[in-house]
């Protein structure tokens, strides 16, 4: 029997990985993810996980030893957040392009400087085209759903990519919420043994990571293109397994209330949960409002995106990130991107808001929502809008 | 010695896991090391390589000089990718599900990639004491992007970025002495080798590889394109390093350091350096400091070798 | 390796571009980098094999002889043979000759 117990979802995640069965687990302690490595450690401390637990020196070297973990055909999971993604940052791009799954979690954390521990999405966005999979999510057994469909994606034979699953440090790292958790044997049948397909191993000699000159390099980069897209038919499939096995469904591009709504919210992470207060609260007004969340990031789900927002008069896009200098927040840009050939699809206004841990409460989204209006109505000088900050 | 020398190439295996159509320039002392290195891990190994001429050399996709596994993911982290593969392997054995087996798990990097850039990287991997083997192949500067000075760069060495010139003497700091960082970390096996000494090396090597916890090897790979000498002289060349005393062959078992070739007198250090064009330029005064500073780094090598046979 | 780098297609490429032929590379010819070759007077060889031990190709073979001799496909000219043979078994001389 499953069952539901109340937990802080750091150490939900390490009960997750545990379920999982991970042979290695690389890690390097950074807030706010450090209660998941430590819950990892004290597992396979006390003999709970069967797993190597790798305390490596820096990010870069935590990657770097799952890319070796996986490579021999281990099952591999690391976590990180802010500063940490971006020491990894080009050992991802080797993970996604060499075709080594691994799992790794994200505690969302602002970037340096001034320093800041707390969470917004500027690491996230910095990582986008790393070519990994990446999926949000808005709570504690969004992350611990995810994290068994991160490992099945990952090693799925058709897919063989890295999976990232985001969670908003603090805000959903360091929380205690009701968690339900399956059975290990339900877990096992859900996720079969990893079988990396050519493995290192004396037995049958690879290469792996030669050079490409320019006469094969693109080749290269395009079969990664190409797989990293058909990518979601599978993960669509193993959350609709997931959905079957254990009654709880997930899709690229979730909506709540968007029927017949003319203005549309867009959030990503657990500030989506308060913004679905804010919706019932204006619905309860009579207003035609709706919140449409990414839950995939990477591949981009332009299909099911345009689908939820095409006959909305309004979107508007809360960012929790600054492109600097750029068209304004790094999610609204590909949001726009992704509608501007459409014939049918609703005005676009980017909000940039919570950065650096900095709150949106409900009346916030509320006055959001309200400012987006206007500006979709009367126009804005502007690219983007900064929210709450003093002026 | 001369005898048992000419006559003990019998002996080695002819069977090479790095093979002939490989990219190295002409005389490569690194391509050399790397062929024999290979000769003394056999089959049952996993190399993780990084960045550098021999990751160029030997794998242009779609191919490959290895017969071995092998991977290549970046510049400084050869260890760390070392690491990950040897608790992989030890948990995939332990569970199971692959045959309990002697893999050699080894990682290899130049000079650059080891006491430069992924020296962190082999530091956490030696502290944390992963049975792996690291092999450093020294050439003393970045041969792979055209010659840049290293930190294993010698003294006075002209480089691309060391250059010598009206205010520069060449490379202005002295070898940083990387098998005595290794040593450092309290490691089981630390030595030194060159391929002009094939037996040692072999056999070094081997020994690292038997090693249970991290070893470390350090081998003098001399670069006829880098150094500026005649692609001939790569074998002399190493052996005068040795005969120098500029590089003496020694290991740290354990601790206790051996000294493996000793000799009643070294050779000047000019016998060396002047076969070199990135010497070329030094002045009288600083050969004379440079043979100072060999000669007393030879004793203290010397008497931690002497004080440990006591 | 039946498709040479500018045959191969992306469809072509294994997971991740990763070679599954080990030691293909031996198809690639070094020999025309040679600006110099060795010759033999193989009177004087004692068949050590100190040669096969030094050559950074590995491309010295024993023919039916016995003798060592370098693989012109591979061989780059290096000369390090000709300079170790402890009998002078071996002479560089230019290809031109």
């Amino acid at each position: 029997m499953a069952k539901k117990v109340g937990m802080e979802v750091s150490v939900a995640i390490g009960e997750a990985v545990k379920l999982a069965n991970a042979d290695v687990v690389a890690a390097y302690p950074i807030t706010p993810q450090t209660h998941i490595v430590e819950h990892l450690a004290e597992l396979v401390a006390d003999g709970e996980l069967d797993a190597a637990y790798i305390p490596v020196e820096s990010e870069h070297s935590a990657m770097s030893a799952c890319l070796g973990s996986a490579a021999v055909g281990a099952r591999t999971f690391t976590a990180t957040a802010g500063q940490g993604l971006e020491l990894m940052h080009e050992v991802l791009y080797v993970a996604s392009s060499m075709r080594l799954p691994l799992v790794m979690t994200v505690a969302n954390r602002a970037l340096s400087s001034p320093l800041s521990v707390w969470g917004d999405h500027s690491d996230v966005m910095a990582v986008r085209d790393t070519g990994w999979i990446q999926l949000f999510t808005e709570n504690g057994q969004e992350v611990v759903d995810n994290v068994f469909c991160a490992f099945r994606i990952a090693e799925d034979r058709k897919v063989l990519l890295p999976v990232m699953v985001h969670l908003d440090g603090f805000h959903l790292s360091h929380v205690i919420e009701p968690i339900v958790f399956p059975e290990q044997s339900a877990v096992d049948r859900f996720l079969p043994t990893n079988k990396y397909p050519l493995p290192l191993h004396p037995d049958k000699p690879v290469t792996m990571g030669d050079f490409a000159p320019p006469i094969i390099y693109s080749e290269a980069k395009w079969a990664q293109e190409v797989n990293l897209r058909a990518s979601k038919e599978i993960i669509l499939q193993t959350w609709q397994e997931f959905g079957k096995a254990f009654g709880r469904h997930y899709s690229p591009v979730e909506s709540y209330k968007t029927e017949d709504a003319k203005v549309l919210l867009l959030t990503m992470g657990s500030f989506s949960e308060t913004a679905m207060t804010v919706i019932d609260k204006l619905r309860g007004e009579g207003r035609k409002v709706g919140l449409v969340r990414f839950r995939l990031w990477r591949p981009f789900p332009f299909e099911e995106f345009r689908q939820a927002v095409r006959d909305a008069e309004t979107l508007i896009v809360v960012d929790r990130a600054l492109s600097f200098g750029g068209p304004g927040g790094p999610v609204c840009s590909e949001v726009k991107s992704a509608l501007y050939d459409e014939a049918k699809k609703p005005k676009v206004v980017s909000f940039v808001a919570g950065l650096g841990g900095r709150d949106i409460t409900p009346a916030g989204f509320e006055t959001i929502i309200n400012k987006g209006i206007e500006i979709a109505q009367k126009g804005s000088p502007n690219e983007f809008e900064i929210f709450g900050v003093r002026d | 010695m001369q005898n048992y020398n000419v006559y003990v190439p019998r002996l080695v295996t002819k069977k090479d896991t790095f093979v002939p159509g490989h990219r190295a320039c002409i005389g490569c002392g690194e391509a050399l090391a790397v062929r024999l290195a290979c000769k003394a891990l056999g089959q049952n190994v996993i190399i993780a390589s990084a960045t550098g001429c021999m990751e160029i050399v030997s794998s242009p996709l779609p191919t490959t000089s290895w017969k071995v596994p092998w991977i290549h993911t970046l510049f400084e982290n050869a260890a760390a990718v070392a690491s990950g593969i040897e608790s992989g392997l030890k948990m995939l054995m332990k569970k199971g599900r692959i045959a309990e087996q002697e893999i050699t798990v080894v990682a290899m990097a130049g000079d650059g990639g080891t006491s430069d850039i992924g020296i962190q990287a082999l530091s956490g991997a030696m502290e944390r004491g992963h049975n792996f083997l690291y092999l450093c192949f020294d050439n003393e500067a970045y041969m792979n992007t055209g010659i840049q000075r290293s930190s294993a760069t010698p003294f006075g060495a002209s480089t691309t970025t060391s250059p010598a010139g009206k205010q520069s003497i060449g490379q202005a700091s002295w070898k940083k002495n990387m098998p005595a960082i290794a040593a450092a970390h309290n490691i089981p096996y630390v030595a030194t080798a060159c391929p002009s000494y094939p037996f040692d090396l072999i056999e070094k090597v081997e020994k690292g590889a038997k090693t249970p916890g991290p070893a470390y090897v350090h081998i003098l790979s001399v670069c006829p394109t880098g150094w500026r000498c005649p692609t001939d002289l790569t074998v002399r060349m190493g052996r005068l390093a040795v005969e120098t005393g500029i590089f003496p062959l020694y290991e740290v078992e354990n601790g206790q350091y051996k000294l493996n070739f000793d000799f009643p007198e070294l050779r000047p250090v000019t016998d060396y350096m002047k076969l070199q064009g990135r010497f070329r330029h030094l002045s009288e005064d600083l050969l004379v400091k440079i043979q100072q500073r060999v000669t007393a780094d030879y004793a203290s090598l010397k008497e931690k070798a002497s004080d440990d046979e006591k | 390796m039946a498709k040479s780098e500018g045959e191969l297609t992306w469809r072509d490429l294994e997971i991740g571009a990763i070679v599954t032929e080990p030691g293909n590379a031996a198809q690639y010819k070094t020999g025309d980098w040679r600006s110099q070759r060795t010759t033999y007077d193989f009177t004087k060889c004692i068949k050590c094999g100190l040669c096969q031990i030094y050559c950074p190709e590995g491309c010295i073979q024993q023919n039916d002889d016995g003798h060592f001799e370098a693989n012109v496909f591979y061989c780059k000219g290096c000369g390090i043979c000709a300079r170790e043979c402890p009998t002078r078994v071996i002479t560089m001389v230019l290809e031109e000759e």
